[in-house]
Order: structure tokens, then sequence, then C-alpha cells
């Protein structure tokens, strides 16, 4: 089969030396670019190439036979898998130091993929409530359809979640770090509780990427990613990916056979592509991240800065413990302005476009309550913690000179 | 802006959709306001708005007049050696690519153009082959293979009094690092399959111009022969820049972490990189690069031709392959690979043994490059 990089190379030696030390584990940059790949691939290509077939064929009916009685690892049908998303998931697996990866065509798809696998009618689910809005109201909205039963506690509090579980419950989900207020959840305690009630673990670590964290090496049983934005990190494609082991992910994979939620060879492509800057864009994005936020935290016109990397954060000291780098979103408060004068703080930026979305290589800004929350009634808003004078920026890779100049001339403005 | 910001946003701008990234445009018509009226776009071998959004790019970081897309460097390169005509003489430096050195001698010879090829390190070379009939001046911004720098503000000063034009490939010195336009060449050159694509999967080519007119007539001449960058490949090698700056910053670092320990290694003669104060034009380097260096090292080892061979086979993440700037490191063997299309006298006259090797500096970690390294070379 392919001869994928397994890089177990040592660490640089001088010349002079023999060479005998252990071998190490690759870099992240090495398992960036190589990991996942066949080392000699088709007419000899240095690149994958794209693979849109919809259908495989056999060369006889014995080859159908082997394939069925699985003696043979081969594709058959696009709805099951094909060569670029398994390049691609393998490429995934190993930045999470994880045994399998599944791929989907969004993030929202492969979490659905996920729950309608492993929840049945009279299971129930908690969630922090700082998890991704869409995927608590996929839980609430829809798999109560289905006799699921959601609940959600205030996100950290780890008394409140054990409260909530129940011998109907089957697992419990987090973000880390949560999004718009950048709480890092403790991964420690978040395993070691699911361990002690016998449920699963699931992580949305989108925000934090497989560079800044890897929730597998606490013992988190899943970890989801929205491949949209990091991973895929130019703000061009979307995708969404579950990583964990091969035995808990073979039956998601199937139901992914069923539902059909796969992504298409193209944007697998530009996925693998995009991965191959992965390690570099991350160091930038921390960097700028880092920066951006200490600037904004040292100016008059901000009223508070949420952002993992300062001391004032909540959530640093297990942020510090668990994070390599606090990556590229920030939030902040605006002083004194009701919610027109922050959003002509917005408008007054020259280089970050405004939009949903974070993680590419361009910077994004936006109000989460007029992007996200307007039709929201102003206690409802107050219950999540949005407030009117809340932005939050995704700072791409640019120059970070360049985004505290430009956010400088905007808040002296207006 | 900055360099990195403006490779982010500049030709990015918004269309009507909103999109962060604009809409790959495959149309190769347009439809036109009227009969003999033109929109901006009418025909896409004249002009393709994706093709137009990296050519803008482009030119904003040569600090050019105006920059063009082509369908490989070497579709570059002869649209500007199109500029020459009969009885036209070209001054090449003597490690020029091996395309370039096989389209000079094999193509343009045919239409009578001359060439005369010079250690381009040494302006003083060019100055001595100057003909009455010497149109232009081609060099690379670091030769190739054997890792020269020629002087490109005291070449121009020589060029520019003549009327000769001063062509500047540029496909080992990407923008991040040289801009050659500011420093007095007329054109720019790249390859751009190379570090500005930089993900091995598109073949592209640049040609930025220093003034309107030069670029107008080089548009001329690519309208009319037709050797345009497909919408497609115009969207790889957009999206490939928007990371240029930080893949060639990482790349030239490592470039000279492995420069560094090769030089020390008991079994390799010598090593070629301009990082590298034993460089004969380091200072120079130093002076027109800052401290990035490019990507590319080449290495002389102590063993005959066979043991170059067996080393450029056994490395397990180099990949043995020619082409380079891209975020996979490669090696190579010059003699039998890269410049196998030079005769071998001009092969020996430049200098280029067959010990030579030369690295492309990828992506990778430098400790995982140097251990590949270490256990190919052997002790
Ligand atoms: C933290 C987080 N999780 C999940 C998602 C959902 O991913 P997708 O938009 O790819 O479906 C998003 C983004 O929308 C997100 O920000
Ligand atoms: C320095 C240099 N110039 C020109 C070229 C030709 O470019 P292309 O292969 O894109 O036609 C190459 C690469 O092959 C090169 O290395």
């Amino acid at each position: 089969m392919h001869d994928s990089i397994t890089v177990d190379s040592k660490p640089a030696p001088t010349p002079n030396q023999s060479s005998s030390q252990q071998p190490h584990r690759a870099g992240p940059s090495t398992v960036s670019v190589h990991a996942g790949e066949a080392r000699q691939k088709p007419n000899d290509a240095i690149t994958d190439s794209i693979c849109c077939s919809s259908t495989y064929t056999f060369d006889s009916t014995q080859s159908i036979l082997d394939y069925i009685h699985e003696k043979q690892d081969r594709e058959e049908y696009g709805r099951y898998g094909n060569p670029n998303e398994k390049v691609v998931e393998r490429k995934l697996a190993a930045l999470d130091g994880a045994e399998d990866a599944i791929l989907y065509s969004s993030g929202m798809a492969a979490i659905v993929g996920l729950l309608m696998t492993k929840l049945n009618a009279g299971d129930e689910i908690v969630f922090f409530d700082e998890c991704y809005h869409r995927s608590r109201e996929f839980c609430f909205k829809h798999l109560s359809r289905f006799g699921v039963v959601t609940h959600q506690v205030k996100t950290g509090d780890f008394d409140a979640m054990n409260a909530a579980i129940n011998d109907r419950t089957k697992m419990i989900v987090s973000e880390s770090p949560t999004n718009p207020h950048l709480t890092v959840v403790d991964l420690e305690q978040f395993v070691a509780l699911g361990k002690e009630r016998g449920v699963e673990t699931l992580i949305d670590a989108t925000l934090a990427s497989p560079f800044n964290i890897q929730p597998l090496e606490y013992g988190v049983d899943y970890v989801w990613h929205s491949a949209t934005k990091y991973l895929g990190g130019h703000n061009d494609l979307l995708a969404g990916v579950i990583s964990g082991s091969k035995e808990k992910l073979e039956p998601v994979r199937k139901l992914r056979g069923i539902l059909g939620c796969i992504n298409a060879p193209h944007n697998m492509y530009l996925l693998e592509r995009g991965l191959k800057t992965f390690a570099l864009r991350m160091q930038r994005h921390n960097e700028n991240g880092q920066r951006v936020a200490e600037f904004l935290a040292s100016h008059p016109r901000v009223e508070h800065v949420y952002y993992p990397g300062l001391p004032s954060h909540p959530t640093h000291a297990i942020a510090k413990r668990t994070m390599k780098g606090f990556g590229g979103l920030i939030t902040f408060l605006v002083r004194d302005a009701d919610w027109r004068q922050t959003g002509s703080i917005i408008d007054a930026c020259r280089i970050p476009r405004i939009g949903p979305s974070l993680g590419g290589v361009e910077s994004l800004i936006e109000q989460p309550m007029v992007m996200s929350y307007f039709d929201y009634a102003p206690e409802q808003r107050a219950k999540f913690g949005i407030a009117d004078n809340m932005i939050r920026m995704s700072c791409g890779i640019e120059d970070a000179d360049d985004l505290i100049a430009d956010l400088e001339q905007a808040l002296s403005q207006s | 802006m900055k360099f990195r910001t403006r490779a982010i946003h500049v030709g990015s701008e918004p269309d009507e959709t909103g999109a962060v990234i604009p809409p790959i445009y495959l149309a190769t018509t347009f439809i036109q306001p009227g009969a003999g009226e033109w929109g901006t776009f009418d025909y896409s071998r004249s002009g393709s708005p994706t093709r137009a959004r990296v050519e803008k790019v482009l030119a904003d970081l040569e600090g050019a007049a105006g920059a063009l897309a082509f369908s490989s460097g070497m579709a570059a390169t002869h649209c500007a050696m199109m500029l020459l005509e009969a009885g036209s003489h070209v001054i090449a430096s003597n490690d020029i690519y091996g395309g370039t050195y096989r389209l000079l001698h094999k193509i343009c010879s045919r239409n009578q153009i001359e060439v005369s090829l010079v250690p381009a390190h040494d302006a003083e070379s060019i100055a001595d082959a100057i003909r009455p009939n010497t149109k232009m001046v081609w060099i690379e911004s670091i030769g190739n293979p054997l890792i020269t720098i020629p002087d490109i503000p005291a070449i121009a000063s020589i060029t520019r009094p003549a009327g000769i034009l001063l062509g500047v490939d540029s496909t080992f010195v990407p923008p991040a690092i040289l801009r050659p336009i500011e420093l007095g060449a007329d054109i720019v050159m790249h390859s751009a399959t190379k570090l500005l694509g930089g993900h091995s999967d598109c073949l592209a080519g640049v040609l930025a111009a220093r003034d309107r007119q030069l670029h107008d007539r080089l548009y001329y001449t690519q309208n009319a022969t037709g050797a345009v960058l497909g919408g497609l490949e115009s969207f790889l090698l957009h999206r490939g820049i928007k990371t240029l700056s930080l893949r060639v910053r990482e790349q030239s670092s490592t470039a000279l972490r492995i420069a560094q320990w090769l030089e020390q290694h008991p079994r390799v003669r010598r090593v070629l990189y301009p990082g590298l104060a034993s460089h004969p034009q380091h200072a120079r380097a130093r002076n027109y690069m800052g401290d990035q260096f490019g990507t590319i090292i080449s290495f002389e080892l102590t063993g005959d031709i066979a043991e170059t061979k067996r080393v450029c086979s056994a490395t397990k993440l180099f990949g043995l392959a020619v082409s380079l700037g891209a975020v996979e490191s490669l090696i190579e063997q010059p003699a039998t690979m890269s410049h196998a299309s030079y005769d071998s006298a001009a092969r020996a006259a430049a200098g280029i043994s067959d010990s030579l090797i030369r690295l492309s500096v990828g992506l990778e970690d430098a400790d995982d490059l140097i251990a590949d390294l270490d256990q190919a070379i052997g002790s």
C-alpha cells in the first residue's frame, strides 16, 4: 500500500557525532508537509493528483469478492470515500496524534455525523454553554425530535456538569478555547469527569487547532475541528473533521457513507495544499494574536480584552499550562460605546474585512451583536455574554505592525 | 503597508459578491456592451479577471508598472526575448538555468540572435562583452547552480546609458527578499512554478516591467503569441502568494542552518550559499538581500560521480527531483539533471562538476532535514 511517512528522524546531529540517538517524532512542519502522503505517488508526481471519479471499477467479479471480504483496501463508490480525502484524513490524524480521522463537507456535518451515530432515543448529552451555538441548536432543536435530551451548563463549571450527568448521559461536550469569550477548559478535569461518570468526551478544538493543543493526549475520546478555519487556512473551503480511535470511529464512518456528507475531491486537494503551511501559519497567527491583544489591552479606548494569552484572562493559567500558543482570535469591548459607535470602529478598519469565520490568512472583523445575535432580545444577548460594544477580530497572517496601525487609526476615529 | 500585508490583500479587493476570496473565472469570452465597444475583458487570451488579480499583486510586490502571467517561466522568458530582432546580441550569465541556455542557443539562435555567456557576478565582464548590436543583458539574481550573486545596480549602470535592456530572472529570489526593479532592472522574470506558487502544483511564469511602455510592448507580444496563464492556475498562484513571505523567511533560515551544518561536514568539499561568510559574494548578498539568502544550496561532496548519485538517491525527506522553491525539499545532481541541456564543455567552463549537488530547502523542520542529510551522506 501507500508508503506514508512516519518520519522517524533524529534531532539535528553534529557532523562528527554518530547517529545513534533515539528516534524522535517529526516536527509539526515536517508532519504538515509530508504526513499521510505516499512517498512515491502515481506517475512519480510530487503532489497528489485530484481524483474526481464518482465510482471505481473492478477488473473482475473476483476482485469485488476480495473487496467485500476486506482483503482489498480500495475505493468503491465516491460516497464512501475517495483517495484525496483519505490522504488528508491521514495527515489530519497525524497532526492530531490520532489513530483515525474522518472528514466531512463542513464542521457542522462532522458533529452531526458523530452525534447521529452515537446517540439514540432516550440518551442525553451535556454541553458547556459557550460551545458553538449551531452545535447546541442542532441538539436542542433537532436531536430532540428523535428523543435525545440536551442539557447545557456554565462553561468551566464542572460541578454543574457533574450534576447534569445521569445514567442516560452518553457524552459531554466542550469547546476550547470558546468563541467569542476565549475560555480555555481544563482538559484534565474534563476527561477525569468523563471517565469517572462513564461518559464519552468531545472537544471542539477549532480555535486552538492541533498546533496549539492535542486533546487526545489528555484522553479525550473525540476531537472536532471546523477545518474551514485554521486547517484549511485560506478562507476558500468548507470542511470538518472528527478524530479519535479507529474502533470508536468505525461506525461513524459507516454512517457517513449512508448520509453522504463526504467532502469533494477538489476541496480535499485545496485542504491538503493548505495544510502544507499549517504549522508556519499557526506560528504567525499566534504571534499576531498575542501582539494585537497586548496592543488592545493598553489602548485607552478599549475597556476589556478577551485573549487567553493575556494574564487578565480568567483562564490564562490553564491556557499557559496546556497550549503552545493562543491563536489569532481576539474579542474586545470598546469603552463607553453603544452598538452604533462600536460598528463605526469596525467600519473604519482598512485591513480586516467585515465578515464571520476565522482562521484564514486574511484578517476578519465583526461585531457579534450585529453579525450573529441581532434578532435576539437584549436580555438573551446578556445571558450569552454578548455585549453591544463587543468586537471580535480574527488576526490573519499580515504584519502585526500593519494590523496594529490599522486598529490604532480606527480606534482614534469616530 | 508592509510586503506581507500587501501580498494578502492587493488583488483580492472585494467584488459584488463580497467574497473574501474572489471567484475563479474560467470564461474564455465576455459579453460586450455593444458592437465595436469593448468592456474591461473581451477574450481571455487578452485578459481575464482571475489572471488580472494575480498580475496586480505581482506588479505591486515587484514595484513594477505592470506584470504579466504566463503558462510557464520559459514562456515568460521567451516573450522577453521576442523584444529582440534578427541581428540582436544578448549577453547572459554563464550559470543560467539550463532551459534558458537552450532557449538562447537553440531557439533564439534560429532568428539570428547572437549570445555571449559571461560570468555575470563580475560586472566588468558584461561591459567587456557589449557590442554595438547588444540589446539585452539577461542575468539571474542568484546564478544557478553555482549560486553566484550579480551586482544588479553596477550592471544597470552599464546597460541603462547604453540603451540595453536589463532582464533579471529572479526565480531564486522572490520579491519578499529582493526587488530587481528597485536596483535598476528593466524586466523581472520569475518561474512562478517555484517560490511564488510554492506548492509544486502550478506551472507559471511572470514578467514585470519597470515602465508602462515596456509593459505594453510585452503585453502586445503576450497577447499576440498567447502563452497566458489559465484561470485555475492563476487562482492557485495567487493563493500561494498569500504565504510567500512566511514561506521564504522560514525556508531561508532553514537553508542557512543546513548550509552551516554542511560546511563543517568532513565529507563536503565546499558549500555554495550566499549566507555563508565563505561565499565569494557574501558581502554583496548581505547588502541586497539582508538576512534572507534564499532557499537553494549547492555543495560538492568529496566523492566521485557514483557517490554523488548514491547520496542523491539515499535521502528520505528530500525528494529526488528537479524544480525548486516549494514546501517539499528536493535534491538533485545538476550535471545529470537540471543542467543536462548544457553541453559538457559549457558545464566544465561554468564549473558545474559531477560531484555538485543542489538542494531546494522546503518547509520541513530544519532538524528533520539535517538528520536526513546526515544519514544520506553517511560518515
Ligand atoms: C468553534 C467552531 N466550531 C464549529 C464550527 C462549524 O464549522 P463549519 O462552519 O465548518 O460547519 C465553527 C464555525 O462556523 C466554529 O467556529
Ligand atoms: C532560474 C530559472 N529560470 C527559469 C526557469 C524556467 O521556468 P519554467 O520551468 O516555469 O518554464 C526555471 C525552472 O525550470 C528556473 O529555475
